[in-house]
């Protein structure tokens, strides 16, 4: 129904091994970043944008970086909310010093900043792994977090300890600040998102990511054949690192405009982005955008529909709201521990064989 | 029985809301009802609520508008914040209160965008006391600063004006809240010469063991405690632990409520807090209350919290949010006011003694009056201790004055710093 393959056929080892190999998906493809570049940004009101769209993309960013880590390289890690961290403030820095710094630049300079810090607690990845590890990372987690709360250099020894994104335009719109239209806010992170899931698409099926799943699968068996683990680490490290600390120089610039590190960037932060990669779909970059969609959208949707529509007091919504996400956690890691992506992988061969499966 | 009256409620709110202009005055309610710091939220929101429900029931609203309001769920989270104020901002919102220092910052910049009045009662950004830098921003009664002062001015009275011998220890909640007094702290240290120590509880508050073991090794003559939520019993409880003298051990005015203390029982006795205003039900309004709202079931949560410590600051709120719209609807001589005069309401505010026995809370809070260049009021405040005993707040001072020069010294400072980073140029609007 959905999926009529008959006609499609490939004759070239390229056109078999472009990321959309059936036509259907890749014209469904086309057609979603055209309605995302070519007519969401004229339509989309404040609220949406600001309360659902934007925050969605900014943490498609950190699911795709932490999936590259956790889901292609195996390396578990609870240290994202840090590392984002790491992001806002070198953003923030980076904003500071050189106020007529392009923002877009900026943004990209915080993730080079994060991409270095990733790989300082990376190190610890060529010595220990698995549940070790992530208590390792949560280290970096907590060390980071704490550096930003006491260390007044990074907030420019503001009283409160906040940091503010000051206005900062792109060729003559503000982008950053109160002033700054929630249509260029979202095409900047849209920006970000297209870009940065297409890079991730290329690296993962191309020769490093192929040594980061071969470090995943068996890192002994990828030594043997000749993967350097020590390369394959650092690097996913340093790749993860760099998207999670874009994601969270996003948050703080365009997004939320002002942060605190203890408040914002706290441990609850790397619970929620590992969530999305698991309910996601571990080592998938669709699953990193279903991960996201339905930790980040799920909740304002429950809750426009309960408190909103259905006039439910704020608490008992609120508190519903945790169950219902709780309750649809479990049911979906049971029903496919794979995560939302496998289930649509799934969905998606059936619908090809639809109606006659053997 | 109660849920369908909520339910009622928000369904005839959600229905008047759509379709015609406005024909009420919106006055939102960024509240938490959930997460580790309910406990402060919960009395608050239900204060806020019930207040303004007896304007409506009583009063027929404000100038004969009624009031609508509406709630909106921050669990005390920014983001929650910064998407509860995108769901309102287009509805008319009188004033903001989202008690929250963090989301006060958060929506500085978007309310003067929006230009929508935000009221941070004793919280907030305390530099907003400079109205000509922050328009949209009010702090008045009194700011995190004056609280600060006001607890060095009491401790320098009780020890004859000399803390020169003295260490005091703040126990700080370690987020942007927690931090806004240490600087005023410091500077008077410079002039009283007291030794100063910050020590900080990283948010929710509830591990402080290796705080109180410093605190021990210390021994401070006092402790003054910025807390909030699930902190404050913890602390009064780990006081109590190390056998700190309880009667040394102040918080401020959000570390002094019923629900900070009852917790660790009878080893609160003695604890003592800053108090902004006074509480129980001891005042005239509580009969109307208890007979427009209370008695007639329109009241918002259980209904337990009425005439608590935090209850009556929520009550209090809304008690000056409601005289700002009157002084709005006075000014420009219309009843159905917009956000921009409420706000010129707001900063024409003036609370005489007078007014507050009319309105059946007389000697409730201080006498102040609001100005552009002074968003805050008085800045004064009182002690006031608890009693394990009698479960009761008893004030033991009367209204402290606050280092009002040095105060506004630190506003100047740090509100210019603010106007520059953003192009602001100080001015007042009318």
């Amino acid at each position: 129904m959905l999926y009529r393959e008959a006609g499609d056929f490939k004759s070239t080892y390229t056109a078999d091994n472009q990321t959309f190999p059936i036509k259907f998906d890749r014209n469904a493809y086309y057609l979603t970043m055209a309605v995302a570049f070519g007519v969401v940004p004229f339509i989309i009101n404040d609220y949406w944008a600001q309360a659902v769209v934007i925050p969605f993309l900014i943490y498609a960013i950190a699911a795709l970086g932490l999936n590259i880590l956790t889901g292609y390289c195996g390396q578990v890690s609870l240290g994202t909310g840090g590392f984002m961290a790491v992001g806002a403030y070198a953003a923030f820095k980076i904003m500071t010093a050189f106020p007529g710094l392009n923002i877009v630049l900026v943004i990209v300079m915080a993730g080079l900043v994060t991409a270095a810090v990733g790989v300082l607690f990376g190190l610890p990845s060529l010595r220990i792994k698995g549940f070790y590890l992530a208590v390792a990372t949560l280290a970096a987690q907590f060390f980071l977090v704490w550096l930003f709360t006491r260390v007044p250099w990074f907030f420019n020894f503001s009283a409160s300890g906040q940091i503010n994104a000051p206005t900062r335009t792109l060729l003559g719109v503000p982008v950053t600040g109160a002033t700054a239209s929630s249509a260029t806010v979202y095409l900047i992170c849209l920006f970000f998102v297209v870009a940065l899931a297409w890079l991730a698409r290329n690296l993962t099926r191309g020769t490093l990511g192929r040594s980061w799943m071969a470090v995943r699968d068996m890192d002994i068996a990828a030594e043997i054949i000749g993967v350097n683990p020590l390369k394959a680490k650092l690097t996913a490290f340093a790749v993860s690192s760099f998207y999670i600390g874009i994601s969270g120089a996003l948050l703080f610039t365009v997004y939320l405009g002002a942060v605190e590190a203890g408040e914002v960037f706290g441990i609850d932060k790397s619970f929620l982005v590992l969530f999305m990669v698991i309910i996601g779909g571990l080592g998938s970059i669709l699953g990193a955008f279903l991960g996201a969609f339905f930790l980040i959208v799920g909740p304002v949707l429950l809750k426009l529909l309960l408190v909103d529509n259905l006039g439910w007091p704020t608490d008992l919504a609120a508190h519903l709201e945790i169950m219902i996400i709780g309750a649809l956690i479990l049911i979906f890691l049971i029903a496919e521990p794979h995560g939302l992506a496998a289930l649509w992988r799934t969905i998606k061969e059936k619908l090809r064989l639809w109606p006659f499966p053997y | 029985m109660k849920m369908t009256k909520f339910a009622a409620a928000f369904a005839v709110a959600m229905t008047t809301a759509v379709p015609v202009l406005a024909q009420d005055l919106h006055f939102p309610s960024l509240s938490y009802r959930t997460g580790p710091f309910a406990a402060g939220g919960i009395p608050f929101a239900d204060g806020y609520s019930d207040y303004l429900t007896l304007i409506n029931e009583r009063d027929g609203g404000i100038g004969g508008l009624r009031i609508r309001q509406s709630e909106c769920e921050t669990a005390y989270n920014t983001e929650r914040g910064v998407e509860c104020y995108q769901s309102m901002r287009g509805d008319a919102p009188m004033v903001l209160q989202p008690l929250s220092t963090g989301i006060t910052y958060q929506l500085i910049p978007r309310t003067i965008e929006d230009q929508i009045p935000m009221h941070t009662m004793g919280y907030g950004r305390t530099s907003a006391v400079n109205g000509e830098v922050f328009n949209w921003t009010f702090n008045y009664p009194a700011t995190y600063w004056d609280a600060a002062s006001v607890f060095i001015n009491h401790v320098l009275a009780e020890n004859s004006g000399d803390l020169s011998d003295k260490k005091i220890v703040l126990l700080y909640h370690n987020s942007a809240y927690g931090r806004e007094p240490i600087r005023t702290l410091e500077r008077l240290s410079e002039t009283h010469g007291y030794t100063f120590l910050s020590i900080g509880v990283d948010s929710p508050g509830q591990e402080q063991g290796s705080q109180w073991l410093q605190i021990r090794r210390e021994r401070p003559d006092y402790v003054i405690m910025w807390g909030w939520g699930v902190m404050n019993p913890t602390a009064i409880q780990e006081a109590a632990n190390i056998r700190f003298p309880m009667e040394n051990f102040y918080g401020n005015w959000w570390a002094g409520s019923e629900q900070d203390v009852r917790a660790a029982g009878e080893a609160a006795h003695g604890y003592k807090s800053l108090a902004m205003h006074r509480t129980g039900r001891d005042y005239p309004i509580y009969d109307d209350m208890q007979q427009y709202v209370i008695d007639a079931g329109l009241y918002a949560g259980t209904g337990e919290e009425v005439g608590t410590v935090l209850y009556s600051r929520g009550l209090y709120a809304a008690m000056l949010a409601v005289e700002a719209a009157k002084k709005a609807q006075e000014i420009h001589g219309v009843t159905e006011i917009t956000p921009a005069m409420m706000r010129d309401g707001m900063e024409q505010l003036e609370i005489t003694e007078a007014r507050m026995a009319e309105l059946g809370l007389p000697n409730f809070g201080p006498a102040f009056s609001v100005s552009c260049q002074n968003h805050s009021g008085s800045g004064e405040a009182m002690i006031q201790q608890w009693d394990a005993n009698a479960q009761t707040w008893n004030l033991i001072t009367d209204w402290i004055a606050p280092d009002r020069d040095l105060i506004m010294e630190l506003v100047a400072e740090d509100s210019l710093a603010y106007a520059a980073e953003n192009a602001i140029t100080p001015a007042c609007l009318n």
